[in-house]
């Protein structure tokens, strides 16, 4: 019991970061509806970033809002420079552009800091919090920085003029730009809004899975497949998706097929919401005019 | 004027097919064979990973260039052609021609399979899901259940057959000869597949499904039968590279074999046969002379490649070399 316990809670604390990622993945396919394949690597560089800021002796909390700052930024000058010039382009461009990000991503990575594996800070407490067995500070952390950046979207889209703007660009574009809406900076600000997310979410797992330019690689799969579980249109459905695809791999994992096929629970996830429903848990159905 | 314009354009338009159509490929082969004779064995080994990569590379564009399904997890199907090899050959003691023969066959069906699911998936989650499954593979391959039969993480190891009836060649230069005389015929048979009505009704699903559908074309069934031929292309160089490599194992078919199939593609040429083999020579080479920069350096200009591609040559290097020589020829023509 208390393994099974165990299991659920930190099945929770990656899911947190399932969802953080899903959610990234679904502020892009919501205003642009391209899937970002280079959304992991991404969170890595900035996770990159952070590690380097924490090494020279910044302290935590204000390299983590450096790094989401600059990301933020780094997501908008992508945006401009890489994504515009394709938006009208086939799928095809599209996804051979983000394929070509993600491999300049990884090596630039690579070339600056090194393939070493390092290890990145916690800043959470070493102790188990109220001394239970279950989860320790970091897992509980995790989860607790997901729902507050959860919260603050939703925030943000619910409460702001700007966040109305983005969804009324995201929605239907040539109104939106009749309304007198940018929808150009719309797009950017999407883009920046899911790497800073996606900064977040590189920073929280980072001292769990260690830091390497491929450490994103398993983790951007599970991403795609919360996303798609909840509904790839849906913010909602990301973290529903994300926090239980976390606690089923957990269980999968401890229970039914070992640790070695992990990345199969994913594969198997994607293919069977894409074969059985499609528009996934929380999606619009979409109804394509013929 | 205007018919000017007119004959202008179909004179570019037929220039390629003589003397370019018959004379450059009857060139390549009258090369290709006299090559392993001067240069080195080493040479000739990378030479035969070029043909084997320019099979793979075919099968993909069939699927992603001719058909407009994206798979970005070829990979997966080399693996098993691969597999299929090694196992057959290792465990069963099966004539290597016979066991490249099932891996074709087993891919197609394997192809097949996987075509069913995606004639739901459009566009980006077909994408999306062949990304999954070239991601998962080597795990898959580890797996402890099957392990009598891969070989878990050690993989097998394979040896090179001679030459037979007492041949003067070496097991590279006999390997060499055997996968110049798959690819051939295989070019021969993606050629008349792309030039038949099969072909144009392949096409035609990529460029406008909904068309298509309306001409008559049964969406399903050549969507899956173009998966199934693809993966059977791509199987049977997977096998041909296990007899080659001599070894097969988990980590040899990570996702970067999957994405380095679509580099090759795209700078070959989409949708064009030639492509492929200007594809596979630039993944042969390439990454090899970009290694000695830093470890980091290949996948940086394969990035850098995939991107500026899009923006400033779609056609790839096939359709460069397709552009030039219309362009020699009409300004040859002019009085």
């Amino acid at each position: 019991m208390e393994q099974l316990l165990h299991q659920i809670a930190s099945g929770l604390a990656t899911g947190g970061v399932y969802a953080s990622l899903a959610l990234a993945l679904v502020m892009i396919y919501q205003a642009t509806h391209h899937v970002n394949f280079a959304q992991g690597e991404l969170a890595m560089c900035s996770t990159y970033l952070a590690w380097w800021l924490v090494s020279a002796g910044v302290p935590y909390w204000i390299a983590f809002v450096i790094t989401v700052a600059v990301s933020f930024v780094f997501g908008m000058g992508i945006e401009r420079v890489l994504i515009r010039r394709v938006e009208r382009a086939p799928i095809l461009s599209v996804v051979i552009v983000f394929i070509g990000m993600q491999f300049i991503l990884n090596s630039l990575a690579g070339w600056i800091f090194g393939y070493t594996i390092q290890s990145f800070p916690s800043p959470f407490p070493e102790e188990s919090p109220w001394g239970n067995p279950y989860i320790n500070s970091h897992e509980l952390g995790i989860v607790a920085v997901t729902f507050v950046v959860v919260g603050l979207l939703w925030g943000f889209f619910r409460f702001t003029t700007l966040g109305l703007a983005l969804r009324g660009a995201a929605a239907n574009s040539d109104s939106a730009a009749l309304c007198g809406i940018r929808v150009g900076s719309m797009l950017a600000l999407g883009w920046g809004l899911a790497a800073a997310i996606g900064a977040v979410a590189g920073m929280l797992i980072a001292p769990v899975v260690f830091l390497d330019p491929n450490m994103m690689g398993g983790i951007l799969i599970y991403a795609f497949a919360a996303a798609l579980l909840g509904g790839i249109d849906s913010p909602v459905g990301a973290v529903i998706g994300g926090f239980s695809l976390g606690v089923l791999e957990n269980l999968a994992g401890a229970y039914v097929i070992g640790t070695e096929l992990k990345l199969t629970v994913a594969l198997i996830t994607i293919v069977a919401v894409l074969v059985v429903k499609p528009s996934g848990l929380l999606g619009k159905v979409v109804v394509t005019r013929v | 004027m205007q018919s000017q314009s007119l004959e202008a354009m179909s004179v570019a338009k037929n220039l390629p097919r003589w003397p370019v159509r018959r004379v450059v490929p009857a060139l390549f082969v009258v090369l290709a064979c006299a090559l392993p004779f001067v240069v080195s064995n080493y040479r000739t080994f990378q030479l035969n990973m070029v043909f084997i990569s320019t099979i793979a590379l075919l099968g993909l564009n069939l699927l992603t260039g001719y058909n407009g399904q994206i798979s970005l997890g070829h990979g997966a199907f080399y693996a098993i052609g691969a597999y299929t090899t090694a196992i057959l050959m290792d465990r069963f003691n099966c004539p290597y021609v016979v066991a490249i023969a099932s891996s074709g066959v087993i891919c197609m069906g394997a192809g097949w399979l996987f075509g069913l699911p995606a004639l739901r998936l459009e566009g980006l989650y077909l994408a999306l899901a062949t990304f999954a499954l070239g991601v998962c593979l080597p795990q898959i391959l580890k797996y402890k259940g099957i392990e009598d039969w891969t070989g878990g993480v050690q993989g097998i190891t394979l040896i090179k057959p001679d030459a037979p009836l007492g041949l003067p060649l070496s097991p590279d230069q006999w390997l060499y000869f055997v996968s110049l005389g798959i690819l051939l015929l295989l070019v021969w048979v993606a050629h008349n597949l792309v030039t038949s009505h099969t072909g144009r009704a392949i096409m035609a699903i990529r460029d406008n499904p909904l068309a298509a559908t309306a001409m008559g074309i049964d969406l399903a069934r050549y969507k899956t039968t173009t998966f199934g031929i693809s993966a059977m292309f791509t199987g049977i160089a997977g096998g041909l590279s296990a007899l080659t490599v001599q070894f097969v194992a988990p980590d040899s078919f990570s996702i970067l074999v999957s994405a380095g199939f679509l580099v090759g593609i795209v700078v070959g040429g989409l949708a064009s046969l030639s492509g492929a083999l200007y594809g596979a020579l630039f993944l042969q080479f390439v990454p090899n002379l970009a290694d000695q920069i830093s470890k980091a350096a290949p996948w940086a200009i394969y990035g850098v490649v995939l991107i500026g591609f899009v923006y400033l040559m779609p056609a790839g290097i096939a359709g460069f070399v397709h552009r030039a020589l219309a362009s020699v020829k009409s300004s040859s023509r002019k009085p």
